[in-house]
């Protein structure tokens, strides 16, 4: 039981069951999945496929944070991969074609990544703040793909492209594949090879790290292109949601979304040790959220309250000083034990 | 950081050049930047032959006045190491909440009052996290922003009108300040009282000097017995006065108020400190940095509407002056640095 207790993942799950419990409570058809001709449906599905975008971002923002960065462009990165995309198709004359869907998701996805290597490029080599330098792309993103679609929201009619958010496959949104993929390659990069440990090596001391041989340049200026990477894949998905780039509307907040689900799933932003694992809950803990705020009738646009509240809480359940409170307190009411083996497991 | 005014001048003019330099490099962005502005005037002017005009001038004040307002506000709050997510989205708040206490019929002398001590009391709670909860300033700011969206969003999901005479009468009053048509607003006004009070607080209280010597180091301002807590909390909530106050500002300028209203301000008003040569490490910068940088953002926009391009390139253009500034700024303390 204290092992579970200890676990990091302990809080984020709990969060995220809590939510689940109430939901089906509050609707009990909440937690059902009917099948339509093969196809899955149910509210929980539609949270697996709409977390698609956020999940990507957030694993891009992890690994980010674990170098003691932030990446606040990706919402642009974003709202420039998409806008790429959709132009490219727009343009062709065979937008039905999976080579033309194929070349302007690669085309989207490689924009995003030269923009996230910019980034990389300003706190690697230059050594500007992240907050800064990624904010230069935040800025300036959401402008250049103003300037890519003309300042319109370009709309399209193509079947290959939709299949990317609103297709099935063997009964799964294909948007749940593009992301578990994501969480795949990423856990398989991070964890399996030393790159994870570098990693937290140089989000805990850049400098240390760097005098015990590690390449700590190399390491953050990949972080970032990285995320640029993701937030690319992510962009692509959500112009395939609504088949339309809308260069003011996407990706918007999902910086702030993205932070939040990494900081939920115990990573702390001082860098060093991260949880990909932690990251996915937390991603499906503020889908759920969000899904349930709606469910509740809240009108959409005062669903940050709520988001605000759940910052608060879970910020403070992390600070220190209030868990040293508790522990104290905690540890006031229970009957004063002389014996060393009861000392032992207060102290725990 | 005080540095004793050079009052000698027996070395050579370059001598005196460099002695300046070295003593007030936090001056350097600050005096970029407004060699910017001048570079910027200059062209325009050179280009469209009628933008140094009176009217155009005057207009840039006044159309940036909530913005000038809340650099302000953030500068405090970046000098201590901090900073402020949410002033976006209090002004937001404070103005729909402004906005529909007028419609209940309340009247402006309760209204203001509240609107301003709402903004203190998000800045207090943004300011409390920070210090007594070890929250990041992003996060807890981020939260607060959050927090006053919704709210706005609570207040009311459409746009409501003003028509309370004394709020209108703020921007719509144009006072000839000099001969021709040089002219100011009440709104105007406040905006440059605004700079001169926190010019003045930052420059000559022990509250200023603790700002700066808490975002210098945090850690030798406390063991020198100084008010680090008071001191770090008062800059969010003057962070959040001056938020509340832009809620009223921006109020008398649009004549209505709208939830999203103000929606990417936050990174407008920190894009325009850092021009304005507020270094986000904190410690070092000034309130009349941060009005040279409000100026360039309103020019830079002034600029592109008299092009007739597309004000996507506002953004662009902030964007890469704001990379510009960061890398001046990061030359400037390499060097101080190494010295």
């Amino acid at each position: 039981m204290k092992r579970i207790l200890k676990n990091r993942l302990f809080w984020p799950v709990l969060a995220l069951v809590a939510l689940i419990v109430i939901n089906t409570i509050a609707r009990p058809s909440f937690i059902s999945i009917t099948v339509q001709g093969g196809q899955l449906y149910g509210p929980l599905i539609d949270i697996l496929r709409n977390s698609a975008p956020l999940m990507l971002v957030a694993l891009g923002m992890t690994i980010v944070i674990a170098t003691r960065g932030i990446d606040l462009s990706v919402g642009a990165v974003m709202a420039v991969s998409g806008a790429v995309a959709l132009t490219i198709i727009e343009g062709s004359s065979d937008p039905n074609g999976l080579g033309t869907v194929l070349v302007a998701i690669v085309v989207g996805v490689l924009v995003a990544l030269v923009l996230g290597v910019w980034n990389g490029f300003l706190v690697a080599v230059v050594g500007i703040q992240p907050i800064i330098a990624t904010l230069v792309l935040m800025l300036a993103g959401r402008g250049i793909a103003l300037l890519i679609t003309g300042g319109f929201i370009t709309t399209i009619n193509s079947e290959p492209y939709k299949f990317m958010a609103q297709g099935y496959v063997l009964g799964l949104p294909f948007a749940l594949y593009v992301s578990m993929a994501a969480v795949v390659v990423v856990a398989l990069l991070e964890r399996r090879t030393a790159l994870g440990v570098l990693t937290e090596a140089v989000g805990i001391n850049p400098e240390a790290s760097r005098l015990a041989g590690v390449r700590s340049r190399g390491i953050i200026w990949g972080a970032y292109a990285a995320s640029g990477l993701l937030a690319g894949l992510a962009g692509i998905l959500y112009s395939s949601n609504i088949m339309a780039a809308d260069a003011n509307a996407a990706g918007l907040y999902i910086e702030l979304d993205a932070i939040l689900a990494v900081v939920l799933g115990g990573t702390s932003l001082m860098g060093g040790k991260f949880s990909l694992a932690g990251t996915v809950v937390g991603v499906f803990t503020i889908q759920t959220l969000k899904s349930t705020i709606t469910f509740l009738g809240v009108p959409p646009a005062v669903s940050p309250l709520f988001l605000a509240i759940v910052v608060v809480i879970v910020v403070l359940v992390q600070s220190p000083r209030l868990r040293s409170v508790l522990a104290r307190a905690s540890q006031a009411l229970r009957p004063r034990n002389s014996s060393p083996q009861g000392g032992s497991e207060v102290a725990s | 950081m005080t540095g004793i005014p050079v009052t000698v001048e027996r070395a050579s003019a370059s001598g005196a050049l460099r002695r300046f330099f070295s003593r007030r490099a936090s001056w350097i962005p600050v005096l970029a930047a407004l060699a910017i502005l001048i570079v910027m005037f200059i062209g325009a002017q050179a280009y469209f032959g009628n933008f140094l005009t009176p009217r155009v001038i005057s207009s840039l004040l006044l159309d940036n006045a909530y913005l000038l307002i809340l650099a302000v506000g953030m500068t405090f709050v970046i000098l201590t190491g901090g900073i402020d997510l949410s002033v976006g989205a209090v002004m937001a708040f404070t103005g729909m909440l402004g906005a529909s206490l007028l419609r209940d019929g309340l009247p402006v002398g309760v209204v203001v009052p509240v609107m301003l001590l709402i903004g203190a009391a998000m800045g207090l709670a943004v300011g409390i996290m920070v210090q007594y909860f070890d929250v990041q300033p992003f996060i807890a700011s981020l939260a607060a922003m959050f927090a006053a969206r919704g709210l706005a969003f609570m207040v009311s999901l459409s746009s409501i009108r003003v028509e309370d005479p004394a709020i209108l009468w703020l921007q719509s009053t144009r006072i000839q300040a000099a001969p021709g048509s040089w002219f100011i607003t009440p709104t105007g006004i406040l905006a440059i009282l605004v700079v001169i009070v926190g010019a003045l607080l930052l420059a000559y209280t022990r509250f200023g000097r603790t700002i700066y010597a808490i975002g210098g180091n945090e850690q030798s301002a406390r063991l020198m017995g100084l008010p680090v807590v008071r001191t770090k909390l008062l800059a969010y909530v003057v962070s959040g006065v001056c938020a509340g106050l832009a809620g009223v500002v921006f109020t008398a300028y649009t004549g209505a108020s709208y939830p999203l209203n103000g929606i990417g301000t936050e990174l407008d008003t920190i894009a325009a400190v850092v021009i304005g040569g507020t270094l986000l490490t904190g410690g070092s910068g000034y309130v009349l940095g941060s009005m040279i940088g409000v100026l360039v953002y309103g020019s830079i926009k002034t600029v592109i509407s008299f092009l007739g391009a597309e004000q996507s390139w506002t953004r662009i253009t902030i964007g890469a002056l704001l990379l510009l500034f960061v890398v001046v700024q990061r030359i400037i303390v390499a060097r101080s640095s190494r010295r």
